[in-house]
């Protein structure tokens, strides 16, 4: 037990470590927030282009584009999605922001496929009994359908932004200092593992936890409405 | 459900503590023992000590030196490729015996592992684009420094050594990262160890190298604390390569 309060000295204390810890929540908690609105906005764009199709019947230039950005991001790595934007795109200039653009854009993919299958998910009928009242499409989708399809979506889009911040752990690959690069640079000078290691994800944990009771209150609050 | 994962959670953490805490007090057996297979930790990035050769193998001076060693202590080598910044922690863990990576003797590595005689004596090098007007270390005070995760640059950088101060510094997984941060003009220069300095610019265009003449360093295998042993079996055999030749014939053909 003793080893284990040194260490725990070691990492967290000494050198005022736990401060690195702090700034690294910092950035992971910022990009994630930043990477999340960016998503949301690509994504329900992407997620319009593609509705196109369901409205016209048939396959149009915007949801062919649509389809096609969501099948290369989708179909290749975060990681690697980094790399690129990093390297080639920002030209190893402005770190941070390549981040969030990397995970706006990874994360938009998906979201994008979350909103649309919430939409879809309203029964057709639904849209038929507005037309048939008299009302137009723009105004069956925005009183009717997504008032329903926004409850579709949220806790699926909550679970797309718990995944996002955990997979902001790779960040470290460009040289950002998260939470994750945060116990490796105090691993790679206190020479232990399991401290940093641990302390990593119980900080990642907590977070998560948080998000998730969050997430469980506004659920909570948007079933109210139900009849059941 | 949610008590539940809470309580699991509590005792996969209590029940790992325990388990370090079970290998910690093993530490206490003296002299240690040679290992019937050595397990070689290194970072096959850091040519051309080591690196991963065209055949898909991990390859360097210093895994064939270990290799060599293996052979004369009559025991099989088994060669575990991680990151640097790793390699020190996972000796801790027992998961290696010997880590071979070009490392450097320093006063802290020392608090937490042994090391055998040093085998190589190098030289930290600064690169810089061709044009760049950094002239000697103190230049790069107040620049952004691309370094490799955990290695000797990175303390440089970090001002460790007094050498350098209030630099910006960008830690990257691998060398030939830093390298191309460098490149494309992420950051003023790269401080990396005096061989695969010159690899890296070998292979990059516009690049130059500076030596850094302050800082003079010994490379060194680690071992697990307290393992007398193994260590002096492998000064012995280090030795003895450098009586018979092994030793140069092994460093013209990598270095």
């Amino acid at each position: 037990m003793d080893q284990f309060a040194a260490d725990f000295y070691k990492v967290f204390i000494r050198a005022n470590r736990y401060e690195m810890f702090l700034d690294g929540l910092k950035v992971t908690i910022g990009v994630s927030i930043a990477a999340v609105i960016l998503g949301v906005i690509l994504g329900m764009i992407l997620a319009i282009m593609k509705m196109t199709e369901v409205r016209k019947g048939r396959k149009t230039l915007f949801s062919v584009i649509a389809n096609i950005y969501i099948d290369i991001i989708r179909g290749t790595p975060s990681v690697v999605q980094l790399l690129i934007i990093y390297f080639l795109v920002f030209h190893t200039q402005m770190g941070i922001v390549a981040g969030v653009v990397t995970f706006g854009i990874n994360s938009s993919a998906y979201v994008a496929e979350i909103i649309r299958a919430g939409i879809m998910a309203v029964d057709n009928g639904q849209m038929e009994a507005g037309r048939s009242l008299g009302l137009s499409y723009g105004a069956t989708m925005k009183d009717i359908i997504l008032p329903q399809a926004i409850k579709n979506i949220l806790p699926a889009l909550g679970n797309e932004f718990i995944v996002l911040v955990k997979e902001t752990a790779i960040l470290g690959y460009v040289s950002i200092q998260d939470l994750t690069k945060a116990s490796d640079f105090i691993m790679s000078r206190t020479y232990t593992l399991f401290m940093p290691l641990i302390g990593c994800a119980v900080i990642y944990y907590l977070l998560i936890k948080l998000l998730t009771f969050g997430l469980n209150a506004f659920e909570r609050r948007l079933r109210q409405s139900d009849i059941r | 459900m949610k008590k539940f994962l809470t309580v699991a959670l509590a005792g996969v953490l209590a029940a790992s503590m325990l388990f370090t805490g079970c290998s910690k007090k093993e530490e206490a057996k003296s002299e240690g023992e040679i290992p019937e297979k050595i397990v070689v930790g290194t970072n096959a990035e850091f040519p051309p000590f080591e690196f991963v050769n065209d055949d898909k193998e991990i390859d360097g001076f210093d895994i064939a030196v270990m290799k060599e060693i293996g052979k004369r202590l009559e025991v099989k080598v088994e060669v575990k490729n991680m990151e640097f910044k790793s390699l020190i922690g996972a000796m801790e863990s027992k998961d290696l015996d010997v880590i071979a990576a070009g490392m450097t003797v320093t006063d802290e590595r020392k608090e937490a592992v042994d090391f055998t005689d040093s085998y190589y004596t190098s030289n930290q090098y600064i690169i810089v684009k061709e044009d760049s007007p950094v002239k000697k270390i103190s230049d790069l005070d107040g620049k952004t420094i691309a370094v490799q995760e955990g290695t000797t640059g990175d303390l440089v950088a970090s001002g460790d050594y007094d050498s350098v101060k209030d630099a910006k510094v960008k830690r990257f997984k691998k060398g030939v990262d830093a390298v191309m941060d460098l490149k494309k003009g992420g950051s003023d220069a790269v401080i990396i160890d005096a061989n695969p300095a010159q690899e890296f610019v070998k292979a990059n265009k516009g690049l130059r190298v500076i030596k850094d003449q302050s800082s003079e360093e010994y490379y060194a295998f680690a071992i697990q604390k307290g393992n007398k042993k193994l260590q002096k079996a492998i000064n012995k055999q280090l030795k003895a390569m450098k009586e018979d030749g092994t030793f140069d014939k092994l460093i013209k053909k990598y270095i």
